[in-house]
This record gives C-alpha cells, sequence and structure tokens, in this order.
C-alpha cells in the first residue's frame, strides 16, 4: 500500500512539475556580422560545481551578438588572477582573451570575476567582478557579456536587458518576462483571453499592455516586482496601442472612447485623459520621440496606412505631418533610442520589417519574410526584435540594423508573439 | 411577435436557473456558482431560452460579414440591423456590445483599430434606428480571436465580422 501510494504522489508530483514547467526558448542564428571579432573565453575556475555555468552563458551571449566568434569551447579551467599564455592564444588567432575565477562567499553568495586580455599586446583591459546568489549566475554571465562588449566595441551590450513576450499555446495567452536571449522566462500573466502591445517603462519596473481579459481590449500597468497592476484606460470602446514618455509620467494610447481610433496623452497614474489627434480617420500605434517633443503613429487619414508625426501636444498645435512614403501601407513606427531611425511594417510583397534613416529618409528593408509585426529596437539601438512567421511557425525573430545578423526565437509547439525589448538597467 | 418581447424579470430568472444548471452539470464546485454567473454576462450561449439564442427570432443571426478592407454594413443586412434595432428599442434594459473582428492581413494594433471601424459602422446604424448609446458599446478583437483558423479566402472573410452579443 506504501508503495502504491508512494508511486501515486510522484506521479502527482510529476504533473504538478509538468503543469508549471515553462517551455524553453530556442535561438537559431541564421546571420552574422561580416567581420567576426576572434575571442576566446576559458572555462571560469570553480563554476563546475554550480547550477548555471556562467561561461556558457557569455559564449551564448557573444554568439548572439554576431560580431564575435569565440575560439575556445573547451573545459580547461583558466583562473581570472593567471598570467595568461599570449603566444598560444596569438598561434590559435585569438585577438581577445576573458579569463574568470568564481569564488563561494558567506551567506550564499558567490563573486565572479573575469578580466579581459589583449593578446597581441599581451596587455590587460580590464574586467568585473559581480556577487550573485545560486539563482543569479545567468546574470553575471550576462553582465560580463556585456562588459566584454564594451571594452571590446565602446557600446553598451544589451545582454542584460529582458524580453516581454506574449506565449499562446492550448487557448491560453501568457505575458512572459524572461533574460535578453529569451531563457529564464517568467510569467508576469496569465489569461484565458489574447494580452497584446506590451511596452516596458523607461525603468524597466513595470509594462503598459492590452489585456481581453474583461472582453475587451483594456490598457493596465503591471508593475513586476510585485504583480500589482493598475487599469491605466477603461474607456468606451477600445483602450490600446500604450507607449511611454521618454521621462515615464506619461504614456500615448489609443482611444475609441469619442467612435473612431485617435490618439491621447494620459498620465502614468490613469489621470489627465488629453486627446491630441484629431482626424475622422484611425490614428493609432502612437510612439514619443526621444526628446518627448513628438508623436509618431499610424494614420489612414489619406486613404491607406501611414506613419505621420505630430507634436506632443496635439494637432490643435499644429498639423502632422507625414513621414512615410515608400509604401503604400506602412504600420507599427517604433523610433530608436537614440532618435536617428524609425523601424516601421510595410506592406511590400509581404508584411516586411523597414528601418528608415530620419535624416536622409532612405528606407531599407530588413527581412524577406512575410508576416512581420510589432518591431521593437534593444536599448542600444543595434538590434530590433519582431514577431513573424518561419515555415508557417509564429516566432520571434532578431536582427541587427545593418541587416547581417539574424535569430529566430522559437518555443517547440507554442505561437510567440507581441515581442517588447526592455531598457538597460541601472 | 410578442413571443420576442418577453418581460425582463422572468427572463432574469430562466437565466439563472439556467446558469445554476449548467453549473451542476457540468461539474462546477458549489462555491464557482458566483463565478460561474459572473462568466455568464459575457457570453450569451448559457441563455438558450433567449430570443436572440431561438433559430426561429429575427434576431438570431447577430453576425455581420465585411468585405476585405470594407467597414460598409452590406444593404443586404439592413433587414437584420431592422430586427435588433426593433428588439432593443422595445427592450430599453437589454444591453448590447457589437465586436469587430478582422482577418490576418495587417499588424496587430491597426488590425484592432480596423475591427473597431465595423463594430462602430454596425453601432452608428443602430443609433439610426432610435438604439439608444447606453444599450450599446462598440469595441474591437482585431485579429486576436479570430473564429477560423483557416488561411484560405473563405477563412478570411469568415473573420472579417462584426457580431452583436447580447449581454445581461
Amino acid at each position: 500500500m506504501k508503495i502504491i501510494l508512494r508511486f501515486v504522489i510522484s506521479i502527482l508530483t510529476l504533473l504538478a512539475i509538468n503543469t508549471v514547467a515553462i517551455a524553453q526558448m530556442q535561438i537559431e542564428i541564421t546571420g552574422v556580422g561580416q567581420s567576426q571579432y576572434p575571442i576566446a573565453v576559458t572555462r571560469f575556475l570553480n563554476e563546475s560545481s554550480l547550477p548555471t555555468f556562467v561561461t556558457d552563458v557569455v559564449r551564448a551571449d557573444l554568439a548572439n551578438n554576431g560580431n564575435f566568434v569565440n575560439l575556445e569551447r573547451g573545459e580547461t579551467e583558466v583562473a581570472e588572477n593567471a598570467k595568461p599564455d599570449f603566444s598560444m592564444w596569438s598561434a590559435r588567432r585569438a585577438q581577445a582573451l576573458a579569463i574568470g575565477t568564481v569564488t563561494a562567499l558567506p551567506g550564499g553568495l558567490y563573486e565572479v570575476k573575469y578580466r579581459l586580455y589583449d593578446v597581441a599586446k599581451n596587455q590587460s583591459l580590464g574586467g568585473t567582478s559581480v556577487t550573485v546568489d545560486r539563482n543569479n549566475f545567468r546574470k553575471a554571465g550576462h553582465a560580463i557579456a556585456d562588459d566584454i562588449v564594451q571594452r571590446l566595441t565602446g557600446e553598451r551590450g544589451i545582454f542584460s536587458t529582458r524580453l516581454s513576450y506574449v506565449v499562446k499555446n492550448a487557448g491560453r495567452f501568457q505575458l512572459m518576462i524572461s533574460d535578453s536571449d529569451g531563457q529564464n522566462p517568467r510569467e508576469a500573466l496569465s489569461s484565458s483571453e489574447p494580452i497584446i502591445s506590451p511596452s516596458w517603462s523607461p525603468d524597466g519596473k513595470r509594462v503598459a499592455y492590452v489585456s481581453f481579459e474583461s472582453k475587451k481590449p483594456v490598457i493596465y500597468i503591471h508593475e513586476l516586482a510585485t504583480g500589482k497592476r493598475i487599469i491605466l484606460s477603461n474607456e468606451k470602446g477600445n483602450n490600446s496601442a500604450p507607449s511611454w514618455s521618454p521621462d515615464g509620467s506619461k504614456l500615448a494610447v489609443s482611444l475609441s472612447r469619442d467612435n473612431n481610433t485617435q490618439v491621447y496623452i494620459i498620465n502614468a497614474d490613469g489621470s489627465g485623459l488629453k486627446r491630441i489627434s484629431r482626424s475622422l480617420a484611425i490614428d493609432t500605434e502612437p510612439q514619443f520621440s526621444a526628446d518627448g517633443k513628438s508623436i509618431y503613429f499610424t494614420s489612414d487619414r489619406g486613404g491607406s496606412p501611414q506613419i505621420y508625426r505630430m507634436s506632443v501636444d496635439g494637432e490643435s498645435v499644429g498639423a502632422a505631418s507625414r513621414v512615410s512614403f515608400k509604401h503604400a501601407y506602412a504600420t507599427s513606427p517604433r523610433l530608436s533610442p537614440d532618435g536617428k531611425y524609425l523601424a516601421y511594417i510595410a506592406r511590400s510583397g509581404g508584411f516586411r520589417l523597414q528601418l528608415m534613416d530620419l535624416r536622409s529618409g532612405e528606407v531599407m528593408a530588413l527581412t524577406q519574410t512575410n508576416y512581420d509585426e510589432t518591431p521593437t529596437f534593444a536599448a542600444n539601438g543595434k538590434f530590433l526584435l519582431y514577431a513573424t512567421r518561419v515555415n508557417g511557425r509564429q516566432v520571434l525573430a532578431a536582427v541587427s540594423t545593418d541587416g547581417q545578423v539574424k535569430q529566430i526565437l522559437s518555443i517547440p509547439g507554442s505561437v510567440v508573439r507581441e515581442p517588447a525589448w526592455g531598457p538597460f538597467m541601472n | 411577435m410578442k413571443r420576442y418581447l418577453p418581460k425582463i424579470n422572468s427572463l432574469f430568472l430562466i437565466a439563472v436557473v439556467a446558469v445554476g444548471l449548467s453549473a451542476c452539470s457540468s461539474g462546477v464546485k458549489l462555491d464557482d456558482v458566483e463565478a460561474a454567473k459572473k462568466n455568464a454576462n459575457v457570453s450569451d450561449s448559457k441563455f438558450v431560452n433567449e430570443p436572440w439564442n431561438d433559430p426561429a427570432s429575427p434576431i438570431y443571426q447577430k453576425s455581420f460579414y465585411f468585405d476585405f478592407d470594407s467597414y460598409t454594413v452590406k444593404s443586404s443586412d439592413q433587414g437584420l440591423i431592422n430586427s435588433h434595432a426593433q428588439f432593443l428599442n422595445s427592450n430599453k434594459n437589454q444591453k448590447i456590445v457589437i465586436q469587430g473582428n478582422t482577418d490576418d492581413a495587417g499588424t496587430s494594433e491597426y488590425n484592432l483599430a480596423l475591427g473597431q471601424k465595423r463594430s462602430e459602422a454596425v453601432r452608428k446604424l443602430l443609433g439610426l434606428l432610435g438604439v439608444s448609446d447606453t444599450q450599446m458599446e462598440a469595441v474591437s478583437f482585431g485579429k486576436e480571436k479570430p473564429k477560423s483558423l483557416s488561411n484560405d479566402e473563405q477563412g478570411r472573410a469568415e473573420n472579417r465580422r462584426a457580431d452583436i452579443v447580447y449581454i445581461k
């Protein structure tokens, strides 16, 4: 009897684990940079007993960046304070070398320390040290990969930023928050109704989104640390397309309270609603410019959807001007963090991701897929993540703004949609 | 016509009983009956005795189909609009939600706005026939809740739709 009981319990435990299991995101790298910088990342000392290997996270991040090639895939550990054999690494054509050590500290903490070397110059380029608990070795790996990218390229790495996206599986919609590589996903919201248009607050602490849980689109703001949320807007009709002002005090939204869908500005606490677009057409998908003074939006006021720009004070202050001209259908404007580029989706054969240089007006198609949607810039402006379909599967894809580096992020058996790339965290 | 205009009170009783019965028969715990009632507010499928669920009723048909890229209610549907307007004008406490939908061509937020144009089109026609704004709310699901998952033209046409949903 005892044995049967134990068997039943173990089955129940198994079931319980299965129901809470979250499917892993798979990353397929389908394009890399034209010239890849050769680096060797050796196995960090003392990590073999840890649940997550920091070295593997660093190596994977650099591979995902697309502009690095790691020449050292072996298991030989090299300590952070070891004197590197520069001639050996030089013979292996490594231009940089990263070595590190994990040290257990009192209180269940671990110090992860690494150092970066210029192999040709036999010179240290510096390094960093990150202290984490057992659950955050991935965080340490991302921080070190960011440090490597910063020291070698001068630009800030995005590995420590996070993603949000919606997974649809068996009629359930989950709003997920994950690491920048789609790994380490945590569920922020689960619903039997659709969730769309997640948008990160500039401080990375909150996500605004549209949930259909009350059988209509309503905008919520969800505080990630506590899971607390407020209804930002639940006006009659549709409430959608939230997007934050650069200072995080306001959001631009699309509401149909005045019958046709128009753009409004609302304070982040839900007060001070003010209509800013004034047309008899559809005005939606508002986005603040980097300086917070303009709103880019989609409007079909000219007959087909195009991107327009107006003052944040609204069309009553100054007429909106049309921004997109190259295609007959252009939606989903997204501004790069530096304000220099505009990404959008155009119907050009299929629905394809485009990148406009706002100074020259030049437009470049970044993809050859046919169902691109919801682009979102990485915090450093060097990558775009978007939803698309590949071989009939609904997946996320990332592309560098030069169109070279490409990845597909997918969850086998699930639909993944509505990506939003989070900001830098300080 | 009389049978489509029953007294609201008796209707409500029938509805509550229907919810209670369906809750028990589907094995929902007693504690969940309140929740089941709540759910019933947003879905009329349980109100089998309501005129809008009676196949013989002129308001049984609650879907309006649209051409590609169109937000104009077809003239052939005007009779159906008239029937719903007549029912709503005779039952001033009856509320409806009009849900607009689109096919999957295009981006989600823009389709949400397009679906809204379809539900608005139905709302405006009902308004012209005297149905009060307080009885109606036009919303959209865009392309988020496709009725047909098939990617062919027939499936897409099925999804270019506005539905009237009677609520209690």
